[in-house]
């Protein structure tokens, strides 16, 4: 079995739609936010493989996924300030009852 | 000999990625989708290895698997009991979650399928080495194809999210 670029591309289609199906229908904000994560993850793994694949003598896809790496972990620790904060005010994370948005 | 090898390692890393982040998702106890997660990134790093981009598969298990999953972690276990179980889905979300997710996942698997089956590119062994010389003299050079700005802006954002992050989170 000679491995394409196709054999790559499907298990991250793959996580990107588990991606989207958590995002949508899971309630707890932290459950989101992992949803959220497989989707960034599927979308690097993209680029290396078309980095790898298509362009094997540049390193482009590599430092574009690198930087997204960074700024995810940038994202998640503001994100879970965020949330903390939530819990804090309002003794829940779920997203049906944060209706207000100050308080 | 090397081929079949490396066909079953890839096979291994497709399913693993494939049942975990299945299971991250579906699963009803938020402490054990957060190690499902786990368990996809890792899959994910050593694709990153079976490609040849050792640098970035290290920074994908100390940044994502080292960083992020303990700060999951960690606010979990501030915001949750531990062993309670999400409620069960609504039947109507759930359709339309699966109905968005398999509609996507088939539109973009049909397109990738139709255009890779006639021209496929397969894995050339024309790759230079990503060694770790050519890595940080990209890094840090101001050239074409090199990122010390990026570089530089990322810690500025690394900066401003620790104050942010302290800001947002400190008692009152």
């Amino acid at each position: 079995m000679e491995l394409t670029v196709l054999y790559y591309l499907i298990p991250s289609l793959i996580m990107f739609g588990c991606g989207v199906y958590g995002f949508i229908t899971r309630k707890n904000l932290i459950a989101i936010l992992i949803s959220l994560e497989l989707m960034l993850n599927s979308v690097d793994i993209n680029f290396v493989v078309f980095n790898r694949f298509l362009f094997p003598g540049q390193m482009e896809g590599m430092f574009f996924t690198l930087f997204a790496i960074a700024i995810a972990a940038a994202e998640t620790a503001l994100a879970i300030a965020i949330i903390i904060n939530i819990f804090r005010v309002v003794k829940n994370v779920d997203v049906e009852n944060l209706t207000k948005m100050k308080y | 000999m090397n081929l079949i090898g490396n066909s079953i390692v890839y096979c291994v890393i497709a399913v693993a990625i494939i049942v975990f982040s299945v299971l991250s998702v579906t699963s009803r106890k938020i402490l054990r989708a957060a190690t499902y997660l786990l368990f996809t990134l890792f899959a994910t790093a050593a694709l990153y290895f079976q490609l040849g981009y050792e640098f970035l598969g290290a920074v994908q298990l100390a940044v994502y698997a080292g960083g992020i999953l303990v700060l999951f972690v960690f606010s979990i276990l501030l915001t949750t009991k531990p062993g309670d179980n999400a409620e069960r889905l609504v039947s109507k979300k759930r359709k339309l979650g699966l109905t968005a997710a398999v509609a996507g996942v088939a539109v973009c698997g049909y397109a990738l399928v139709s255009f890779f089956a006639e021209n496929a590119a397969s894995l050339s062994s024309a790759m230079i080495d990503v060694d770790m010389e050519r890595i940080g003299q990209a890094l840090m050079g101001t050239e074409k194809f090199e990122y010390l700005l990026p570089f530089e802006a990322i810690s500025v954002l690394l900066l401003a999210c620790i104050i942010g992050g302290v800001t947002v989170a400190r008692k009152r």
